[in-house]
């Protein structure tokens, strides 16, 4: 596979090798790597709106963390996005899993459901978050509607304006705009392994209960490990739907509150107080980043020796 | 239903197994599909009738919500700004994707593995918890409020995943090919455009769908970096649009249906690359 004419051109060539990887590199130090490192130096500086001020050291973090006015509101958005992620990982992960291994053995109309289950996914997080916050509205949405003409008018609420409900609307949103993800990379997952395992699992009288649990989900396991990281940082990155159906404020009482939405409103202000900290908002999201750069490794690494395991 | 609980028998079980999944596969189809319908329905109804006859079939003829999404909104800037960022986004991102790519694949280099772990971190880093500096930088730049703003995030986010999917085909290709040109007396650009890039077809479809869906529905960066209502794109447009009308359901409706026309139609006329690209990610 030796080219003959190597050496003559070799300046030539290395002119035209750096032509074509220093444009895109530039590029991703100027708008990656630059604001990343960034962020971290400007937690350490008082902002005052876009200027910034002196060197405060940890000031901001200990304000994150620990002060009086901004931890309780911390702590709490942090426990619901913990409580989404748990939900998550069983509605939206678990519900993919047992929906890819119907879908596996290419049931009647196992084209349709492919496709079908997938249509949410390509929608805008917007356009569900909206959709559903109509469909969930106390008087006139569809969601009480049919309650109200199933005669289960017990059953109806005002969905999001209930702090005991709101942030399991969310999460239930959520999951039907995602579901189809998890499902047909476990599909894939599932169509990767050798057909004759199954087959002699089966013919050994092996039930469909043993063959998921022993068969299926082990060796799926490489999937697994991708969802669940993606799902872990999706889960605290979690802004859009909250935004959408909520609003900024995390209403009612706080209690849909997210890490994004105390990003967003320290970082940027809200509507009613516009109040700007660039430095508060810097500590959040480097604390936010090295705890899911740190969770999001521990959890790879885990999954991983875990498919290695079986 | 009964059928399950009666007939236990191994020899059955395959069967009301598969009635089951039927059930649940259509019940699950239903629930995917169910709110969409309703939301095409509803445009095409007024307030009073979406609030009396929520579940009812419209008067398909009645289409004067969708005109006048289209006609007195500001809905087809919105449509057209987020056409332009999109494509914009995808082409920067193909460009500079298969340029790296290409050299990474093709050229033997001590600086290879360098140059794929300084992709590789991009592609892990969410680029999302750096938006007060990327703030800063582009009102440096004065990109603040304008489309260039989005094109050039989008694009530095999509890059690294891009520069994988281009270098991991690229790589595929027999160096017979190039080869062959050299000998004929082919100059490298020459080569990579004429030979081996007419054969990549395949992977840049892929990268241009993996990226295109989010870029297409992207609202965080948007919400933080445009405020002129002439510039915004269609999912940050949308909320400007829901605010205004919030009590003409009517409107809403006819607002979201236009809003998920195009990618959802889209979608359902290439399925299958659309799957195949979203799911490149996680699917090896």
């Amino acid at each position: 596979m030796h080219v003959p004419h190597r050496q003559p051109q070799s300046m030539k060539r290395r002119l035209w090798v750096a032509f074509l990887v220093v444009p895109p590199i530039v590029f991703m130090s100027l708008f990656v790597v630059y604001p990343i490192l960034s962020a971290f130096a400007y937690a350490f500086y008082d902002w005052q709106g876009l200027a910034r001020g002196e060197f405060v050291g940890l000031k901001n973090f200990r304000e994150v963390l620990f002060g009086a006015t901004m931890a309780p509101v911390v702590w709490n958005a942090f426990l619901h996005n913990v409580y989404a992620l748990v939900a998550l990982m069983i509605v939206q992960n678990g519900g993919g899993f047992l929906l890819a291994w119907l879908l596996y053995k290419e049931p009647f109309g196992f084209r349709f459901h492919r496709v079908a289950v997938f249509v949410p996914v390509v929608l805008s997080t917007i356009i569900v978050g909206f959709l559903w916050k109509l469909f969930l509205n106390p008087n006139f949405g569809i969601v009480n509607q049919a309650l109200y003409s199933l005669g289960l008018d017990a059953l109806a609420k005002p969905w999001l304006g209930d702090s005991a409900t709101a942030l399991g609307a969310l999460i239930l949103a959520n999951a039907w705009h995602f579901v189809g993800f998890p499902t047909l990379v476990y599909l894939a997952g599932m169509q990767r392994i050798p057909s004759e395992i199954i087959e002699a699992a089966r013919l050994d009288g092996t039930t469909e209960w043993q063959l998921l649990k022993n068969i299926v989900w082990p060796l799926v396991a490489p999937s697994t490990t991708i969802l669940f990281t993606l799902l872990f940082i999706g889960a605290f990155n979690w802004f859009e739907i909250p935004y959408v159906m909520v609003g900024l404020d995390g209403s009612p009482f706080g209690s849909t509150d997210v890490l994004g939405l105390v990003f967003y409103r320290t970082a940027f202000g809200n509507q009613s107080a516009s109040i700007q900290n660039f430095g508060l908002g810097s500590a959040l999201a480097t604390l936010l980043f090295l705890f899911i750069v740190v969770f999001a490794s521990m959890l790879t690494l885990w999954l991983r020796r875990r498919e290695i395991q079986f | 239903m009964t059928a399950i609980a009666s007939d236990t028998s191994a020899a059955r079980r395959p069967i009301s197994f598969a009635f089951l999944a039927q059930v649940i596969l259509i019940a699950n189809s239903f629930i995917m599909l169910y709110p969409v319908v309703v939301m095409v329905l509803s445009a095409f109804k007024t307030t009073g009738e979406i609030f009396e006859h929520p579940f009812a079939l419209p008067d398909f003829t009645q289409v004067q919500n969708f005109a006048k999404v289209l006609g007195e909104t500001a809905m087809p800037t919105y449509f057209i700004n987020s056409l332009l960022v999109t494509g914009m986004s995808v082409l920067l991102i193909l460009v500079l994707g298969t340029m790296a790519g290409y050299a990474v694949a093709r050229y033997e280099s001590r600086t290879n593995t360098f140059i794929l772990l300084f992709f590789l971190a991009g592609l892990m880093l969410p680029l999302k918890l750096a938006v007060i500096p990327l703030f800063i930088l582009l009102r440096d730049l004065g990109l603040l409020d304008s489309r260039w703003s989005l094109i050039v995030t989008y694009t530095a986010i999509g890059l690294p995943s891009a520069v994988f999917i281009m270098a991991g085909f690229l790589r595929t290709l027999p160096s017979e090919l190039e080869d062959a040109a050299r000998i004929d007396g082919a100059s490298e650009p020459r080569i990579m455009w004429s030979v081996m890039l007419p054969l990549a077809r395949p992977p840049m479809a892929i990268a241009a769908i993996q990226n295109a869906v989010p870029i297409w529905n992207d609202f965080f960066f948007p919400l933080v970096f445009i405020q002129t209502d002439s510039r915004k794109t269609l999912p940050q447009g949308l909320t400007s649009f829901m605010g205004e009308y919030t009590t003409d359901w009517g409107m809403l409706f006819a607002g979201l249906t236009i809003a998920a026309a195009p990618i959802t139609l889209l979608y359902i006329a290439l399925s299958r690359q659309f799957i195949q690209g979203m799911t490149a990610g996680a699917v090896k």
